[in-house]
């Protein structure tokens, strides 16, 4: 009985085995690019909401100060999304009758809260604080990007966890005087402590930022 | 609201097989991780168990939440200018109370307190100003009370300024009513002086150079 294989099928199982390893390497490759795009993430992705709100228009129009409707940012953990009775301080008579304002004004009627759909959701094995973050001087735009452009409300950053924690690692370059925190155009000036300057002034202490327990419980 | 995570895949990638279907899984974003979404509510997450889904409840009539214990002060305890009042008139309290007022206040009162604010502009009522005789007399009781009540167009805003706060914010209208009707023998001659001079450089300008 003669040999079932030319000795030539030596190099191409060869070539049949780097090329499976190739293949292997692309899908992983690929997998890991789609978990960090915005596919996976929703960074800029503006999520379908039931009524268009832009704060673009409340915050760099109109002027309003995140604190009016995020009125806990600076004392809990969470900011606070606005009871649909602060959306009617205004717009009991400002675009009273406008069909895009309808869910609102049915919800005030009715007493059953928008469901608006959330963009910032964090696992929740993850314990995040507004409040410490603010008083040590992280501005808003920092991780919720220029929402004073912002029509439609999207993500600005992955939350991936390498993001958080090349703050926590570093904090000094992301830090700002505390008093310019909500400033959505705030930028260095000559004026501005420096960065170890002002990891001394706002009070950061990096021993325990990058401690598992800092982030999770 | 699914949650795509490599953890929730990392059974599936350890088969051989596994990569085309977390290939698959993470381009249709299903892959959903328990741990992300684990079976406690987020502040006003929605709620499968309640009838009105709300999982951030109303709290119970009389309820005293952490942190307010010591409110009755700014509440109730002040109960007219014979007691002393609940806040220190100071600098820093003035500061806080302008920061509050910026935050709350300014959009529809206006910077000066003349009630100019960019909402009225936009077509809201316009609200009463902070400088007419009425409210020049008032106590600081009065605004507070505003603030906590409403009045007229004015909603309550008590969900959103805290009862400490309504009092720093009431020092700092008193403040603006001064800053427009102080009487010219209060201010010292270095202010008085530069009030004229101010107002000559105002008069020299040609009116297109005073346009914004």
């Amino acid at each position: 009985m003669g040999q079932v294989f030319h000795p030539s099928a030596n190099s191409l199982v060869r070539a049949g085995l780097g090329l499976l390893v190739i293949l292997a390497l692309l899908v992983l490759s690929s997998a890991l690019l789609v978990e960090r795009s915005p596919i996976n993430t929703l960074v800029g992705v503006a999520l379908s909401q039931p009524v268009p709100f832009s704060h673009a228009h409340h915050v760099d129009e109109i002027g309003i100060d995140c604190r009016y409707c995020h009125s806990s940012v600076e004392d809990e953990a969470f900011a606070g999304v606005p009871a649909t009775e602060r959306c009617m301080h205004c717009h009991s008579q400002i675009w009273a009758d406008s069909p895009m304002l309808a869910p609102v004004r049915e919800s005030f009627a009715t007493g059953v809260p928008l469901q608006w759909a959330r963009v910032h959701d964090l696992p929740d094995y993850v314990f995040f604080n507004h409040s410490i973050h603010v008083s040590k001087g992280i501005g808003c735009a920092t991780c919720h990007g220029r929402l004073d452009q912002m029509p439609l409300t999207a993500k600005a950053e992955s939350l991936n966890m390498d993001w958080c924690l090349a703050c926590h690692r570093h904090p000094a370059p992301s830090l700002r005087p505390v008093g310019a925190v909500f400033d959505m155009d705030w930028r260095r000036n000559i004026d501005t402590p420096t960065a170890p300057g002002l990891m001394e002034r706002n009070g950061v202490e990096t021993r325990g930022l990058t401690n598992c327990s800092a982030c999770h419980r | 609201m699914a949650h795509v995570n490599m953890t929730g895949c990392r059974r599936s990638l350890m088969q051989p097989s596994g990569w085309l279907a977390a290939m698959v899984l993470l381009t249709l974003s299903a892959c959903d991780d328990p741990m992300a979404n684990q079976p406690h509510h987020e502040p006003l997450e929605r709620s499968a168990f309640y009838a009105d889904q709300r999982a951030s409840r109303h709290t119970v009539e009389g309820t005293v939440a952490r942190g307010q214990l010591d409110d009755d002060r700014y509440l109730t305890d002040y109960r007219g200018p014979d007691d002393p009042l609940p806040i220190d008139v100071s600098l820093a309290t003035l500061e806080r109370g302008r920061e509050r007022f910026e935050i709350n206040c300014i959009m529809c009162h206006g910077g000066a307190g003349d009630g100019r604010g960019i909402v009225p502009a936009r077509g809201y009522t316009t609200p009463t100003s902070y400088h007419i005789d009425r409210l020049r007399e008032a106590p600081l009781s009065h605004f507070v009370r505003v603030m906590e009540k409403g009045a007229g167009n004015m909603p309550s805003y008590a969900a959103q300024v805290a009862p400490r706060d309504r009092w720093a914010i009431a020092l700092y209208i008193r403040a603006l009513q001064l800053s427009q009707h102080a009487p010219a023998s209060a201010l010292s001659p270095e202010d008085l002086e530069a009030i004229e001079t101010g107002a000559a450089a105002a008069a020299n300008e040609t009116p297109e150079s005073s346009e914004p």
